[in-house]
């Protein structure tokens, strides 16, 4: 991590929205990372959501973990649909789709290039909402619904950041 | 008499250690100290950095410079095209206790396989008996003391100054072939350790810079490819003694004390680097996912023990501590089995570092005290950590790497969150078709293949574009799918084609790269065998964030076929790819008296005749986001690029598209749009809540309606873990009665050993 390292908004932009040139983007792989990308990453995306809770973190492609009025911390979707309590999994309140026969597996992949179902299916989540694909579980059959992510956001903050939470009072 | 000659050996022997000290004892104070101070050789400060730091940083850059200059000279001795032309080969410093200083690039998952065998040599007291000395050579390639599978064969040089052990160095190849029970260095079919091959277990092999006679004549006796054998050796050595030259070089420059202080601040220096990257780029918390691969070895030639059909179970927990420190733990993961891929400790430990090192350590910093900086945690009984030296490791890879690929998605859910999109990778390829075999060669030379084609598998897609196509392997930074030229004279196998495999990539927003094919013929071979290597019923990874798996694989081969004849009338023969496998086209420019098409897609030795064809497919990446999202001229890109199918740019993506007049595919944007949205709305009917969809497949599991394989790999892992199994009981609310036991189903269960009360 080098202080000298910083990326303008207009860069950050290009980033979250696939558009940033491969060279620009190569030496960003290549080089020390900014202090301040996560800043400025959070503003770019609470300016793009069409909702006024502050972004805590990003949980998923479309998935926030954001602070409520109230002091709760929910899991929402960019288009406004709440899940849950960010401990909760949020792949519990979605809707699901499981591919376990061939037929709907030959909607993806041809015959002899998709799982088998007798050895895996593939579950699909879809926001209730939007009916957005947010997540995608190639498992095998009975395989508990996974908790991807559990974030230590107090600590995250607090002694890794070293800032106030948003939304908080401190 | 004997007795009294022992003694008095004993007693004109020194300790090779510092300070008068025997290695053990050496070994004993840096754990000791290392863990009651929580940094390594208890070096809370780190003088010689803070008080000359340009002097470290110049000992370090002359370190690493020879260490890569080493290995990249001792490349060119190499004749195997596996170490000349894919760079599988590598070099690391070492401490006299056994800890990496610092590594050459290459497969650096020995950087702790050499560790573990230079540990394993000081904890036998190598240093009496057979003796450690100036000039000493010795090898191992054996799994349980320190390997991954028995065709990475070391080589281990100590270092002397002063009649004093510095430190060690080691260099690995992987040779092509090490005399198991079927040709090719990472066979399918062994299932036992008696199968592997030769193994050499921290052997002296020389002396006084010279390899014994008796070990160059038993050596070559024992492996097929006698000539590579030996100039892999010679490859291991020359670097080894470069590096050693070098050392020797540094401290008398810089002095001895000088040397010996800078090799312990760098370890330290490591681990603090380490945990400097895990907050810079991680989110403290807990990170879960998983994968599976196929076993089909129900029908297999194999003993009958191993004819069982299951699936490896790898799932991980990835938990960053709020000190930086970080840990993985494999609770759940199932029992080692009859077949070639279990693995060892030291493989997965020291594996994670090939892939650490392309994302949080992008650095040339690699060395034991990023392994200070973690903790892993591998049941005991497991395939990663077999409690039973009779398991087999030839092909361990094929488990490894699909273990590994989950963590990308828990490293890229901190990447993401974090903003650090550039570094979002959704996972890595099932690294296969691995083509291999062996018989008599086109020059009449007893011979095995194993073609590293597959060092260029489709990669995982970002957050920010599409995973390079065919590009890449996990296990080796430097991937690259090789010459076919070059190839071509390493193997009886004339190319007829190679090509772009359509649908493999994972799909998405953005795509996981597309993995590729290619058609080989037999041609000038003799008694000549192969097999095929990779996942068929499995895709042994998920998408992330809404992305596909990758494809999954299948088999092509076709025996006794009419080639020669078409050639010599010049009537077509089959070329190139085999884009759709569901419409064959090879079948309809030639006959052949057997055709296969199928997902056994392991198989251990089958004969191949000249102009018999094998299909080697190497699979793509896994894909990110949804692919309702995926930018229409990114389709249009996909379809005449060959990346992707026309028949699924409406399925997966929900795109409309034609052909204009030049046959090009365009995708109709304003249509997409709307079939877009027609296709959420179906989402919306066919979607039903996952608590709703839980109560059936609970259902579903009460009655024990699953596959045998899939019952086998739960009650595997159960009876190895009794968290993991009430965790899978809770979650399903199961009645607490319910078990599922190995013996209850209806297959041989050798080896089950570890069970729950």
């Amino acid at each position: 991590m080098s202080d000298l390292t910083v990326y303008d908004r207009k860069t950050i932009e290009e980033l979250i929205d696939g558009t940033i040139e491969f060279y620009k983007l190569k030496e960003m792989l290549s080089n020390f990372k900014d202090r301040d990308r996560f800043d400025k990453y959070i503003s770019i995306l609470q300016e793009r959501v069409p909702w006024d809770d502050p972004i805590l973190l990003p949980a998923g492609l479309h998935l926030y973990i954001v602070q409520k009025p109230d002091g709760q911390r929910i899991v929402k979707c960019d288009c406004g649909h709440e899940f849950c309590d960010y401990r909760d999994n949020w792949k519990l309140h979605a809707l699901i789709h499981v591919r376990d026969t061939e037929e709907k597996m030959a909607e993806l992949y041809p015959k002899l290039l998709a799982p088998d179902p007798q050895w895996q299916v593939i579950r699909e989540y879809y926001c209730p909402n939007c009916a957005t694909q947010l997540e995608v579980e190639a498992v095998t059959p009975w395989y508990p619904v996974i908790k991807d992510f559990e974030p230590d956001i107090d600590t995250f903050y607090t002694e890794w950041l070293q800032k106030p939470l948003p939304g908080s009072k401190g | 008499m004997a007795i009294r000659e022992e003694e008095l050996y004993r007693k004109n022997k020194f300790p090779i250690g510092w300070d008068g000290k025997t290695l053990k004892q050496m070994r004993m104070e840096i754990d000791e100290i290392s863990r009651a101070t929580g940094h390594y050789a208890g070096l809370k400060e780190l003088p010689f950095k803070e008080a000359e730091p340009i002097r470290y940083e110049k000992i370090f850059s002359k370190l690493r410079g020879g260490v890569v200059h080493a290995r990249e000279t001792a490349k060119k001795v190499a004749a195997s095209p596996i170490v000349e032309q894919e760079g599988e080969l590598c070099f690391t410093l070492y401490t006299p206790e056994g800890d990496s200083i610092v590594t050459s690039t290459g497969i650096i998952i020995h950087v702790g396989t050499m560790g573990a065998a230079i540990k394993y040599m000081i904890k036998n007291d190598y240093e009496d008996n057979p003796g450690i000395e100036d000039g000493d050579i010795f090898c191992n390639n054996d799994c349980q003391i320190g390997n991954v599978h028995p065709c990475d064969v070391h080589t281990i040089v100590p270092i002397f100054y002063d009649g004093e052990l510095i430190g060690w160095v080691g260099g690995v190849t992987h040779v092509i072939d090490v005399g198991a029970t079927a040709p090719g260095s990472m066979t399918v079919g062994p299932v036992t350790r008696y199968d592997d091959g030769y193994q050499v277990a921290c052997r002296k092999i020389g002396a006084n810079d010279t390899l014994f006679k008796d070990w160059l004549i038993e050596s070559q006796r024992s492996v097929r490819t006698t000539k590579y054998w030996l100039l892999d050796e010679r490859t291991r050595l020359a670097g080894c003694h470069m590096i050693r030259d070098l050392v020797l070089d540094i401290v008398n420059e810089e002095g001895i004390e000088a040397y010996k202080q800078f090799i312990r601040e760098v370890i330290e220096d490591g681990r603090r680097g380490f945990i400097n990257q895990v907050k810079t780029l991680l989110i403290p918390g807990r990170y879960r996912q998983v994968s599976f691969v196929d076993v089909p070895y129900k029908n297999l030639d194999v003993p009958p023990y191993a004819k069982v059909d299951t699936i490896m179970h790898a799932p991980t927990e990835v938990i960053v501590h709020k000190d930086g420190k970080f840990e993985i733990d494999f609770e759940g993961v199932n029992r080692w089995g009859w077949h070639s891929y279990n693995a060892t400790p030291v493989s997965i430990t020291s594996g994670i570092w090939v892939m650490m090192s392309q994302t949080l350590i992008p650095n040339d910093r690699v060395n034991d005290g990023a392994y200070y900086a973690s903790q892993f945690d591998l049941p005991y009984g497991s395939w990663l950590n077999p409690d039973d030296i009779r398991t087999a490791h030839s092909y361990a890879w094929h488990f490894l790497v699909s273990a590994w690929s989950p963590l990308w998605r828990a490293l890229s859910r901190n990447y993401f969150a974090r903003g650090y999109l550039e570094e979002v990778n959704a996972g890595n390829a099932n690294t296969s078709n691995w083509l291999q075999g062996g018989g008599y060669n086109q020059f009449n030379e007893n011979h095995a293949v194993n073609s590293f084609e597959s060092a260029a598998e489709g990669v995982g897609a970002s957050a920010v574009r599409d995973g390079i196509s065919h590009a890449a392997a996990i296990w080796n930074p430097e991937g690259d799918m090789g010459d076919m030229e070059i190839w071509e004279l390493a193997e009886p196998l004339i190319y007829l084609g190679r090509s772009i495999k359509p649908n493999t990539g994972g799909y998405g927003k953005y795509r996981g790269g597309s993995g590729y094919e290619t058609l080989r013929l037999v041609y000038g071979a003799k008694d000549w065998t192969m097999f095929f290597m990779g996942n068929g019923y499995i895709s042994s990874d998920c998408g992330l964030m809404g992305g596909y798996p990758a494809a999954s694989g299948y088999r092509f081969e076709a025996h006794g076929t009419d080639i020669k004849e078409r050639i010599e009338k010049r009537l077509p023969i089959p070329t190139g790819g085999d884009p759709d496998p569901d419409n064959p086209q090879y079948e309809t420019v030639m006959n052949a008296k057997e055709v296969v098409r199928d997902k056994q897609s392991i198989t251990t030795e089958t004969i191949f005749e000249n102009y018999d064809l094998y299909l080697n497919y190497l699979r793509g990446g896994p894909g990110f986001g949804d692919p309702l999202e995926r930018k229409p001229h990114m389709i249009e890109a996909d379809l005449n690029e060959g990346h992707l199918l026309p028949r699924f740019a409406e399925s997966v993506y929900g795109a409309v598209v034609y052909q204009d007049e030049t046959g090009t595919y365009k995708v109709d944007v304003e249509k997409t749009a709307q079939r877009r949205q027609e296709k959420r709305r179906e989402r919306l009917k066919r979607g039903v809540p996952v608590k709703e969809w839980m109560k059936q497949e609970r259902e579903k599991i009460i009655n024990k309606e699953a596959s045998v394989q899939v019952q086998h790999m739960y009650a595997s892992s159960f009876g190895l873990s009794e968290k993991f199994f009430n965790e899978f009981k809770s979650f399903w609310s199961l009645p607490a009665d319910w078990v599922l036991k190995e013996e209850e189903l209806d297959m041989p269960t050798f080896g089950v050993k570890i069970k729950r009360n």
